[in-house]
């Protein structure tokens, strides 16, 4: 009893679980998209490892990444070459302890959640530019400069959608925000009926945040500084061994971090009409989450990339503005009504 | 992106940079190959870049060079055939047929109609082979890796007619002077049409190439109909008709251009006379076009071998030829439409059992001489969408 009345064993035991948590379902995520991209090429995927399924692939190829030599090229400015993947993995375990699994299971339930969700969550984008710049690769550093290029034309249509539902929550906690969505918005005979803000208007403001996170993830049709096919890989072209494992690892989590984030901003976070959010909370959020991850794979696989400056014209002349009438007629029916 | 106003763009930056010089940043030279996943092997480009524009291009081949010309002085015709499959090796056959129809016309001799009908249907199906793999492999270099494993699939219904044909899926080694070898498992006795083509070949061609369509239709609407792949082709890489002639363009990317040049309509090395199909062209020349075309051009091959195997002539697959292949004195030049553009052998003949000297024409070499113009003021990223667009391999451009 005294130890759990301890802040800091508390705190420890939190940010523990949090890290577990999102540590497995990483591996979850990598394993869906090995196997969704295979189905979606007429391909059987992962097929051996483990037996059923190739249930064991993810772990083979942790475990292959973890045996490679760390090599750091000669030309490389080795101590930020070094750093960078933990700061890229950083970004998003920071932004994971906000995350309210149910109403009693956060790590830590600031008044300002969602605004540190996403001043944490642009840390990654430092990684990017630290990695493409220590690497001393020509390919590297386009990669890096392309990714802080991008880093300014998507972080304003995100805040900007995410302003939309703060208005209409009227707090920035994020258990606030679930619980705002969770009040009856009408009732049918004595039944209240709750709407998430996606489906309370709040449409477009989700478009425009995934459209921006995809591009925070530096995923198809975002991934310009990656780019396979024309900078053989950007910024991750010097890595090998454990650092690209972790910066691979920070994209998979960082798809499950801004799944969750959107989960809970517009589609009501761990509430599900029916299902009492104590018991059935993780699950739902954790279900929500992965069913926006597997549309962001859906998308990996199925469209090609679009063009820096092409990606910049469409935050600059369409989401930015789209973002900003959100705001104000969001705003102005918060008033009126 | 190389439009007439980006050109003028680029000139008065550089006429600013000239007048201010204290503003002028330094241009970085950027090795794009020999080892870059998207130059379809080992051919490199030396650009100058400003950022992500690209002041200038220049080309560096050579690096998978072989010598075909001269290994093929101390080789005999016939073994020369298997030596000319090498250089595309994405479209094997259609390598083979205008150095053997070269050294035919030096002979004298003429396959008969049977062979050289079995010549053009399986030049057309490693047209559409080879178009199929452009298909798969231009959507890759945008950065969608999915239609290829789409398009392949259907390429592999092709080349397992081509392997029943021939015993070979990409270097067949089909042809013989004055006809084509007899089908595998006749032996040399093998004459008459009941045993050259094997076992429901013809219901086999027929339904690949309602398959072949049938994928066709799905890469237009899923591929060319994507707004992100028209946003990155539609208008970048132009590439105008008198701009093509002048660096010696051929085949699709020609015809892309809008300049209706087809060596199967101009020339007579295969009965091309007897089918009925179309020259393809688009209007203007930028790569979304050189997609187009070479996608209606595995419709028009799948024409032109639909209406092939329906009018399949009777009789013997080999013309009456000398036991040792002796080619007279003199000199020929046959130029055959490869699957990416204009492919030529000028043979010189001192009279013996080898050629005194072969001179190749390949498609994709002259195709490339037309990159430092093309690629002047583009952006990295389109830079590798146009070279993927002009549809090269390295093997057809360094011999």
């Amino acid at each position: 009893m005294s130890l759990l009345d301890n802040v800091w064993v508390v705190l420890a035991v939190k940010l523990g679980l949090a890290v577990v948590i999102l540590f497995a379902l990483a591996l979850v995520v990598m394993f869906a998209e090995l196997k969704v991209s295979a189905h979606m090429q007429h391909r059987i995927g992962p097929y051996f490892a483990g037996g059923r399924w190739g249930w064991a692939q993810v772990f083979a190829e942790a475990l292959k990444f973890l045996q490679k030599e760390d090599l750091i090229p000669r030309d490389a400015d080795a101590p930020v070459f070094r750093l960078a993947p933990m700061v890229s993995l950083l970004g998003t375990f920071a932004v994971i302890v906000i995350i309210p699994l149910s109403p009693v299971l956060v790590a830590g339930d600031l008044d300002v959640g969602i605004f540190y969700a996403l001043a944490a969550g642009s840390v990654s984008t430092i990684a990017l530019l630290m990695a493409g710049w220590s690497s001393g690769n020509k390919y590297s550093l386009i990669g890096g400069l392309r990714a802080g290029a991008q880093l300014i034309a998507y972080e304003l249509p995100l805040v900007l959608a995410v302003v939309g539902v703060v208005i209409q929550a009227g707090t920035m906690s994020m258990v606030g925000i679930t619980e705002a969505q969770a009040q009856p918005l009408f009732h049918i005979g004595s039944v209240g009926i709750s709407l998430p803000y996606a489906l309370q208007g709040q449409i477009i403001g989700f478009v425009i945040f995934m459209i921006a996170a995809l591009a925070e993830l530096v995923r198809i049709p975002f991934d310009m500084p990656i780019a396979e096919s024309e900078l053989v890989m950007g910024y991750l072209t010097e890595y090998s061994g454990i650092r690209f494992t972790m910066f691979l690892l920070g994209e998979y989590a960082g798809m499950l971090a801004m799944s969750a984030i959107a989960s809970v901003l517009f589609l009501g976070g761990y509430h599900f009409w029916g299902l009492n959010a104590d018991w059935f909370g993780p699950f739902v959020l954790i279900g929500k989450s992965l069913i926006l991850v597997f549309v962001m794979i859906w998308f990996r696989w199925t469209w090609p990339r679009l063009r820096e400056d092409q990606l910049q014209s469409l935050a600059w002349r369409w989401l930015v503005p789209l973002a900003l009438a959100n705001i104000a007629v969001t705003a102005t029916l918060k008033v009126v009504l | 992106m190389t439009t007439p106003a980006d050109r003028h763009l680029l000139a008065m930056h550089r006429s600013e940079a000239a007048v201010s010089v204290e503003l002028q940043t330094e241009d970085m030279v950027l090795n794009i190959g020999p080892q870059h996943p998207s130059t379809h092997g080992v051919l490199r480009l030396v650009a100058t870049v400003a950022g992500e524009r690209v002041r200038s291009v220049q080309p560096v081949m050579g690096y998978m060079h072989r010598g075909y010309e001269k290994l093929a002085e101390v080789r005999t015709y016939a073994q020369i055939t298997a030596l000319v499959n090498r250089i595309d090796w994405v479209s094997g056959f259609a390598n083979e047929i205008p150095f053997i129809v070269a050294a035919e016309r030096l002979m004298g001799v003429e396959a008969p109609e049977r062979a050289q009908c079995i010549r053009l249907i399986l030049t057309e199906m490693f047209r559409i082979s080879n178009h199929l793999i452009f298909l798969c492999s231009f959507p890759a270099e945008l950065g969608a890796p999915t239609p290829l494993m789409y398009a392949l699939r259907e390429r592999e219904r092709v080349l397992d007619l081509i392997e029943g044909v021939t015993g070979g899926r990409f270097h067949p080694n089909f042809n013989r002077i004055g006809g084509v070898k007899p089908a595998a498992g006749g032996g040399s006795t093998q004459r008459t049409r009941a045993q050259d083509l094997p076992k429901g070949f013809i219901e086999g061609t027929r339904r690949a190439m309602t398959a072949v369509r049938h994928v066709c239709d799905d890469l237009e609407n899923l591929v060319l109909g994507n707004e992100i792949v028209q946003q990155r082709t539609i208008g970048i890489g132009v590439l105008p008709a008198d701009k093509a002639v002048e660096y010696a363009m051929s085949g699709p990317n020609l015809r892309a251009s809008g300049v209706p040049f087809d060596l199967r309509k101009v020339e007579d090395y295969l009965p091309y006379d007897r089918f009925d199909f179309d020259v393809v062209t688009m209007p203007n020349g930028d790569n979304y076009d050189r997609c187009r075309v070479r996608l209606e051009e595995i419709r028009q091959s799948a024409r032109i071998i639909e209406q092939a195997v329906d009018s399949l002539p009777g009789g013997p697959l080999q013309a009456k030829v000398p036991r040792v292949i002796k080619v007279p004195k003199g000199e020929c030049y046959v130029r055959a439409e490869n699957p990416k553009g204009e492919m030529g052998y000028h043979i010189v003949s001192g009279g013996g059992r080898r050629p005194y000297r072969v001179k190749i024409r390949s498609a994709s070499f002259c195709n490339l001489q037309v990159l430092p113009w093309l690629l002047e003021g583009a952006l990295i990223p389109d830079v590798i969408a146009i070279l993927g667009s002009l549809d090269f391999v390295l093997g057809d451009v360094d011999r």
